[in-house]
């Protein structure tokens, strides 16, 4: 029981560094505007959540006898893993979204770009 | 524009066969401008589509072969066309078969016809593993498209202007050919085959290769999926 007890103070110690450290990351990024404001509210949020329950033991033993888990690192785990899926999932839809806009973009500025040149061709021979 | 079609040519990395294509599609079909839409090509594609006497659409990087037949489907409904006929830039295709898919197009029976290798009986130059794929797909796509597609990953393909409609604002992306007969069925758009001569390659190579040939059955069958879920109700009644 002591094994896990201390088990438990390590990984909320580790996991209160990590969290604090991808906060710390992200507002560093903002600052430097190497990541929008928009774009890191998700990753604010999933550290806050994360630094939240490390700090919070008793919630995680809460929500280990909630969902039938005993062991309470392994719900911070179960946690974390899904609040960074989300984010992940997130990101790939704005990549998504993204990727069609810049195709859509390609193809507008290729099909300007065809007629511009033969206007050009067109004008030439006019003037021939 | 003095042609109601227009030959359009996909082509990356293709300057070991591109100007062989060009010429020939232009002596064979005389008037009809031949487009290549360039898909960022590293080598010499562009100088020598262009030396041939193509039109070339150049894509400001490479965008895949989906995103750069649309390109070429965009700017060939812009311009007014009625019919565009793709065919690859690697010389597998005789456009001397263009007449009969515009001649089933311009019947007005169907709103796009498809080149196929095998209704002339089997053909040689597929490779075994390109074989397979195309039976496993007749299999998935008989009850979806309600009747069968012999050749559906056939790149000899004819469309008339309501298809070119659909094709610039909407077409997949990735690996187009069979998710763009499930976008067609969509819109209750009907297809035909017609038989048509395909020969080996002249140069380049194919984007599927075995390892990928996984990706593309996975990505493909996704790709119908969500065509099918983004079917309205009454289609299937």
């Amino acid at each position: 029981m002591e094994v896990i007890q201390q088990q438990m103070e390590r990984l909320l110690t580790v996991s209160t560094i990590l969290s604090l450290g991808l906060i710390v990351v992200v507002l560093y990024s903002l600052r430097r505007a190497h990541i929008r404001v928009e774009y890191s509210v998700s990753w604010l949020a999933a550290g806050l959540v994360v630094y939240v329950l490390s700090q919070w033991g008793s919630a995680l033993h809460w929500l280990g006898r909630w969902l039938g888990i005993s062991y309470p690192p392994a719900v911070l785990a179960s946690i974390a893993m899904c609040v960074f899926l989300m984010v992940l999932y997130r990101f790939s839809t704005i990549i998504s979204h993204l990727r069609d806009n810049n195709i859509a973009l390609a193809q507008k500025v290729a099909i300007l770009d065809y007629q511009i040149r033969q206007l050009q061709e067109s004008h030439g021979e006019a003037r021939r | 524009m003095t042609s109601d079609y227009m030959v359009l040519i996909p082509a990356y990395n293709e300057a070991s066969c591109i100007a062989w294509v060009v010429q020939e599609a232009r002596q064979v079909l005389g008037d009809a401008p031949v487009l290549v839409v360039d898909d960022s090509s590293t080598d010499a594609t562009l100088h020598l589509a262009r030396q041939a006497g193509a039109h070339v659409l150049p894509v400001p990087h490479h965008l895949g072969l989906g995103g750069c037949l649309q390109a070429g489907y965009r700017l060939a409904f812009e311009l007014g066309y009625d019919y565009v006929v793709r065919i690859d830039g690697d010389g597998q295709m005789d456009p001397r078969d263009v007449p009969r898919i515009l001649e089933v197009l311009r019947a007005g029976r169907c709103q796009m016809v498809i080149g196929s290798r095998y209704l002339n009986g089997p053909e040689r130059h597929t490779s075994w593993l390109r074989g397979l794929g195309i039976r496993f797909f007749r299999i998935v796509l008989r009850p979806i498209l309600g009747r069968p597609v012999r050749d559906p990953t056939s790149g000899f393909v004819g469309v008339n202007r309501e298809a070119l409609d659909v094709f610039s604002k909407s077409f997949p992306l990735e690996y187009p050919e069979i998710e763009a007969l499930v976008v067609l069925k969509r819109k209750a758009f009907r297809f035909e085959e017609v038989p048509c001569t395909f020969r080996p390659r002249k140069g380049g190579r194919s984007t599927i290769t075995a390892l990928r040939s996984f990706y593309y059955i996975l990505h493909v069958l996704l790709g119908v999926l969500v065509n099918i879920l983004k079917f309205e109700r009454h289609r299937w009644k």
